[in-house]
């Protein structure tokens, strides 16, 4: 633990690092997960199935 | 049937695609520049040279910057999975999610463990541990790589799945035949090699530019000798896999390997093109009076032995492909598009039927029709032959870039053994080098242009087209999202290049003071 704490607090560097990863964080997990990557299949693992099939079983290429 | 915009595919593909892209700018690097801090590393270790631990921390560092910059790149194409190609990512669900899930935790546990020490540990732990934790990281982020890469061989040749039409998915039933199918070996093999070079043109590229501005010569020659000589071999196996890699697909998707020769007629003793230019506006689709290759310099029956392994070996074309009626390697006779696409249809039919169905017969004679024609289940969405066809330029056009950078990248790495010490006379040499650093990725992306692009129209080979692959989404709502990403990805990486910038003007005489976690 102490390992990483030493760590931690000696970097300098790193800590500019450290604040990009944590912005892309929150960018990634926050802003677009939650407003741009809705779920798509919705209900319990058979209503997916029914979904997934009527799509595989009507669909075809467009003009 | 239900049509889907056309448009919808394309900017499915396009957002996919720039993830991928700008996800693939920062893995090769990681890869490619921990062998080399590693073996800079070992240098130290083995020669107790306080030179090698400076010059090893300060690619460390710059390994470090690539590293923070590509984390979670990767998540949003696995967002991209589950929204924009939802019927895909159910519809192989067992046998994708079994490598991604592998890769999460081993890249999560061995890199996470390792990379803290690499870092943390230079005063605290012994010098063989520091090297073993070194040497550890860059294992662990190659052992990542092949997961991503089984997934990826099995979407290009799928093998040890069986089709459940109860729950719509393909279920894995022989995790061997996925883990070590013939084109993830391959695959694996030849885009670590080819890492390798990238991250040896990057490390040369930059002691080049040390060399022209006088700094850090005896660093920057030290770092050229290491680079160079692995470089050079690491190009030497990228050639010698891709060609391996060139026999796998002329066995699992012949018109991938018909696109990148811009072969349209096969036949027996083809040459391979070394240099050509297609007929630009050429109808890749149908046959026409005049050849759709306007010059070709070739290698005499080289494509057939590559292809084949004999001098006079058959090599299908676009044409050949499409109107099927030759033979194919295990004896039996090519089946045409048309009725690839009959019988995919029928297997379409079946799979409705036997949803739809509640009595057992009826269920088990839908049951028979849909395996007896499983196999091209992919063709029955598509609506003429001409769909089979890929983007024909594009993937002629960056494989040959590929080449072309590939043998470049040879002479490069040989040349500047051969100069050594006398290489700071050449400063023509230097400047080459130092602007070779963006063809490394630029050779790295244009393959994978040829991987992904060349086998069009797939997402699944044969089993999946991309038409049937994408979720039903509005065009506009993937419109957005992917200026969004563009505008995200550009930052992000104006931020690297930044960080980079510096840390390289900084030079290793700085490195004490900024490790990343120093």
């Amino acid at each position: 633990m102490r390992f990483y704490i030493d760590g931690f607090r000696g970097m300098t560097l790193g800590r500019t690092l450290w604040c990009i990863i944590l912005i892309k964080l929150i960018i990634i997990f926050a802003v677009l997960k939650a407003f741009f990557f809705p779920a798509y299949l919705k209900g319990d693992e058979e209503e997916k199935g029914k979904l997934v099939s009527s799509e595989l079983t009507t669909r075809q290429a467009g003009k | 049937m239900e049509a889907i915009d056309a448009s919808l595919v394309d900017w499915s593909r396009a957002q996919f695609a720039l993830t991928a892209m700008y996800h693939w700018l920062f893995v090769p690097l990681t890869l490619g520049l921990g062998v080399v801090m590693s073996i800079m590393e070992t240098l130290y270790v083995r020669t107790g040279r306080e030179f090698w631990k400076q010059t090893a921390k300060f690619w460390m560092k710059l390994f470090g910057i690539n590293f923070a910059m590509g984390v979670a790149t990767g998540i949003i194409l696995e967002f991209e999975f589950g929204t924009n190609w939802s019927n895909y990512s159910w519809f192989v669900g067992d046998i994708f999610g079994a490598p991604l899930a592998i890769e999460g935790i081993l890249a999560f546990f061995m890199e996470s463990t390792f990379i803290a020490i690499m870092y943390f540990g230079w005063k605290k732990v012994g010098k063989g541990t520091h090297l073993a934790a070194t040497w550890l990281t860059v294992i662990g982020a190659t052992i990542s790589a092949w997961w991503i890469l089984v997934a990826n061989a099995w979407m290009q040749h799928p093998v040890g799945m069986e089709f459940n039409p109860d729950t719509v998915r393909n279920e894995m039933v022989d995790f061997a035949a996925v883990a070590f199918n013939s084109g993830a070996v391959v695959k694996f093999c030849h885009t670590v090699s080819s890492s390798w070079v990238l991250g040896c043109v990057f490390v040369v590229g930059i002691s080049c530019w040390y060399l022209l501005r006088g700094r850090h010569t005896e660093f920057a020659h030290s770092s050229i000798k290491v680079a160079a000589a692995f470089g050079l071999l690491a190009a030497l196996i990228t050639g010698y896999t891709g060609h391996h890699s060139g026999r796998i697909i002329a066995e699992q998707q012949p018109m991938k390997l018909a696109a990148a020769e811009g072969l349209y007629e096969g036949g027996n003793g083809q040459g391979l093109v070394m240099a050509g230019v297609l007929r630009p506006g050429a109808d890749w689709t149908q046959p026409s009076e005049e050849d759709k290759m306007l010059f070709a310099v070739e290698m005499p029956y080289a494509l057939s032995l590559l292809a084949t392994h004999e001098k006079n070996g058959y090599v299908p074309g676009v044409r050949n492909i499409l109107e099927g009626g030759y033979t194919l390697p295990d004896g039996s006779t090519a089946l045409s598009a048309e009725e690839k696409m009959k019988r995919g249809r029928i297997a379409i039919a079946a799979l409705a039927a036997y949803r739809a169905a509640e009595d057992p017969a009826l269920k088990a004679e839908a049951l028979s029709t849909l395996r007896e024609n499983f196999e091209y289940f992919g063709y029955g969405y598509l609506e003429t032959p001409g769909d089979l066809v890929p983007p024909v330029p594009l993937t002629f056009y960056s494989f040959r870039v590929m080449v072309v950078l590939g043998g470049y990248f040879i002479a490069l790495f040989a040349g500047l053994l051969l100069l050594r010490r006398r290489l700071e006379k050449w400063r023509i040499v230097l400047w080459c080098v130092v602007l070779s650093i963006p063809l490394a990725w630029v050779a790295s992306q244009a393959g994978w242009v040829v991987a992904e692009v060349g086998r069009q129209p797939w997402s699944i080979q044969g089993l999946l087209p991309n038409v049937a692959a994408i979720s039903r989404l509005e065009v506009s709502s993937v419109q957005t999202t992917f200026y969004i990403f563009l505008g995200l990805f550009t930052l992000l990486l104006l931020a690297e290049l930044r960080i980079m910038g510096k840390a390289i003007a900084g030079g290793p005489d700085a490195d004490d003071n900024s490790q990343p976690n120093a």
